[in-house]
C-alpha cells in the first residue's frame, strides 16, 4: 500500500514554496525593478558574440551596454564590421559612419635566415617572458619578432602563425580585433588600413651600425624612402622609418628604392 | 572555552581540511570555468562568500521553524533547492537596485551561483551534522573561504600555465583537471591537522 497521504504532502509543500517564491520574486521584481534599455538586448543579439574583447569592452555584452548607453560607437565592433555596424544603427536609429576595414601587421621580417641569435635559448616558449631572458631573448636584434608565438596563442581566430621564427598575418581570416597587438611584449604588430599598399616591416630603434650587424633586413634609417616618396608619407623617427597611411598612395617606389629591403609590398 | 574550540575546529575543518572543491568535489563548476585570472577568481571567490553565508542562514532558519515544526524533514533537499534559488535571484535585485557598487562587482557572478551545487551542500551539511544555526551560518562561511582560497590558487596556477608550452593533448581543460588533482592531493595534508 502506498503511502498516499506522504505523496499528497510533499506535492502539497513543493507547490506551496514554489507559489510563495513565485509571488516573492514577482513582487520583489516589481518593487526593485530597474529600468533596463531594451536597445541593450537587441545590440547584444546584433553583436557576433565571440567575445574576444577587441572593441576594449568586457565581452560582447559590454560593448551593448556601451553602446546603448551611447558611450561607444554603433561600429565599434571590429569583428562584425560594416554589416554588423548597420544592423546595430538601426537599433539605435543613427546614421553609421563607414569604418575603414583594418588588418594586423607585423613590423618585423627578421627571420631566422636573416636575423641572428646571441646564445641558444631552451626554455618557457613564450615571448612574455623574454623580458626575465638576458638581452630581451635570443635574438640579435633587440627590437625584433621573438618567435615565441604569444600572438598565436592570443588569436581567436587563427589568424596569425610563426613562420620560420617571425610571425606573419593571414590577412583573409584577421578580423583587426588588436588582441595580438596587446600582448605582443615588443610592440610589433599594429593595425593598419586593409587596402594599404606598402608598410616598413621593420621598428629597430637601435642605430644604423647595431641594427646592419644584427639583422640583414632591418631598417637602418637612411632616410632614401624619404627623399624618393612623391607624396611626403615616409619619415624617419627613432632610426626607423614610418609610412602615414593618410598620405600614401601605395606607388611602390619606396619599396624599390631601399636598399636593405624593410619596406614590404603587401 | 569548549564552545570556542568547537567553532574553531568547524572553521579550520570546513575551510582546509574537508574543503569544498578539493575534497568534497562539490562546486567544481565555477571552479574550472571562472578560475582563468586571479581578479575574476577572486570576485566570485567573494559572490561565493556572500551567498553561501546567507544561504546557510536563510536554510537554517527554514529548517529549525518551518520543517522542523511541521515533521517535514524529509522534504530538506527540494525546498532549499528552490529557498537557495529565489534567494539568489532576490540578492541580485536587491543589490542591483540598492547596492549598486556592490552588484558591480558581483553581479556577473551571482547568476552563476544559482548552479553552484556548493550553496546546497552546505545547506544538508548544516542540517546532516546537526549545527545550531549561527554554528551552520559559520560552517557556511568557513566551507566559501575554502572554496576561494582553491579558486584563487587555482587561478594563480593557471595564470603561470599560460606561458608554458603544453603538449597539444594536455592543453585547455585537461592540463586545469591535472593541476586541480594534484591540488586535492595537496590539500590532503591538511587532513592530519585535526
Amino acid at each position: 500500500m502506498m503511502n498516499v497521504t506522504g505523496i499528497l504532502t510533499a506535492a502539497a509543500v513543493v507547490s506551496l514554496v514554489g507559489i510563495f517564491v513565485g509571488l516573492f520574486l514577482g513582487v520583489a521584481g516589481l518593487k526593485f525593478r530597474v529600468e533596463v534599455d531594451e536597445r541593450e538586448a537587441a545590440v547584444l543579439a546584433a553583436l557576433p558574440g565571440n567575445n574576444c574583447g577587441g572593441c576594449g569592452f568586457a565581452g560582447c555584452s559590454g560593448l551593448a551596454s556601451a553602446i546603448a548607453e551611447g558611450k561607444a560607437d554603433v561600429n565599434a565592433c571590429p569583428v562584425g564590421g560594416d554589416a554588423v555596424g548597420k544592423r546595430i544603427a538601426a537599433i539605435m536609429g543613427v546614421q553609421a559612419t563607414d569604418r575603414e576595414p583594418l588588418t594586423a601587421f607585423v613590423h618585423c621580417q627578421g627571420d631566422c635566415g636573416k636575423a641572428g641569435v646571441d646564445y641558444t635559448y631552451t626554455g618557457v616558449q613564450d615571448c612574455r617572458v623574454m623580458e626575465f631572458v638576458p638581452g630581451g631573448g635570443a635574438k640579435s636584434c633587440n627590437s625584433g619578432c621573438l618567435g615565441f608565438g604569444s600572438c598565436v596563442k592570443v588569436c581567436p581566430f587563427d589568424a596569425i602563425h610563426v613562420k620560420n621564427g617571425v610571425a606573419v598575418v593571414d590577412r583573409k581570416k584577421c578580423k583587426a580585433c588588436g588582441k595580438c597587438v596587446e600582448v605582443c611584449p615588443k610592440k610589433l604588430i599594429s593595425l593598419i588600413p586593409y587596402k594599404a599598399r606598402t608598410a616598413v616591416a621593420c621598428k629597430s630603434t637601435d642605430k644604423g651600425a647595431v641594427t646592419v650587424a644584427a639583422c640583414s633586413a632591418g631598417c637602418v634609417g637612411c632616410g632614401i624612402c624619404v627623399k624618393n616618396c612623391p607624396a611626403q608619407a615616409v619619415s624617419v623617427s627613432e632610426f626607423h622609418a614610418q609610412i602615414d597611411m593618410e598620405k600614401c598612395t601605395g606607388c611602390g617606389i619606396c619599396v624599390e628604392k631601399c636598399p636593405k629591403g624593410s619596406i614590404v609590398r603587401i | 572555552m569548549d564552545n570556542v574550540k568547537e567553532l574553531l575546529v568547524i572553521l579550520i575543518g570546513s575551510s582546509l581540511v574537508s574543503n569544498v572543491v578539493l575534497s568534497q568535489f562539490l562546486g567544481l563548476c565555477p571552479f574550472l570555468g571562472v578560475s582563468r585570472k586571479i581578479k575574476t577568481a577572486a570576485g566570485m571567490g567573494t559572490a561565493v562568500i556572500f551567498v553561501i553565508t546567507l544561504a546557510s542562514a536563510v536554510a537554517g532558519v527554514i529548517y529549525r521553524f518551518v520543517l522542523q515544526r511541521f515533521g517535514l524533514e524529509y522534504l530538506q533537499t527540494i525546498v532549499f533547492i528552490l529557498v537557495i534559488a529565489a534567494l539568489v535571484q532576490f540578492v541580485e535585485m536587491f543589490l542591483r537596485k540598492c547596492m549598486y557598487s556592490l552588484y558591480e562587482s558581483l553581479g556577473v557572478y551571482l547568476p552563476l551561483i544559482t548552479t553552484n551545487c556548493a550553496v546546497l551542500g552546505v545547506a544538508l551539511t548544516n542540517v546532516q551534522k546537526e549545527y545550531g544555526i549561527l554554528t551552520g551560518i559559520l560552517n557556511g562561511f568557513a566551507t566559501a573561504a575554502g572554496f576561494t582560497v582553491a579558486i584563487v590558487i587555482l587561478a594563480g596556477l593557471r595564470e603561470k600555465m599560460e606561458y608554458n608550452d603544453i603538449p597539444q593533448a594536455f592543453r585547455g581543460m585537461p592540463a586545469v583537471l591535472l593541476t586541480a588533482g594534484l591540488m586535492a592531493i595537496a590539500f590532503c595534508g591538511f587532513s592530519g591537522l585535526l
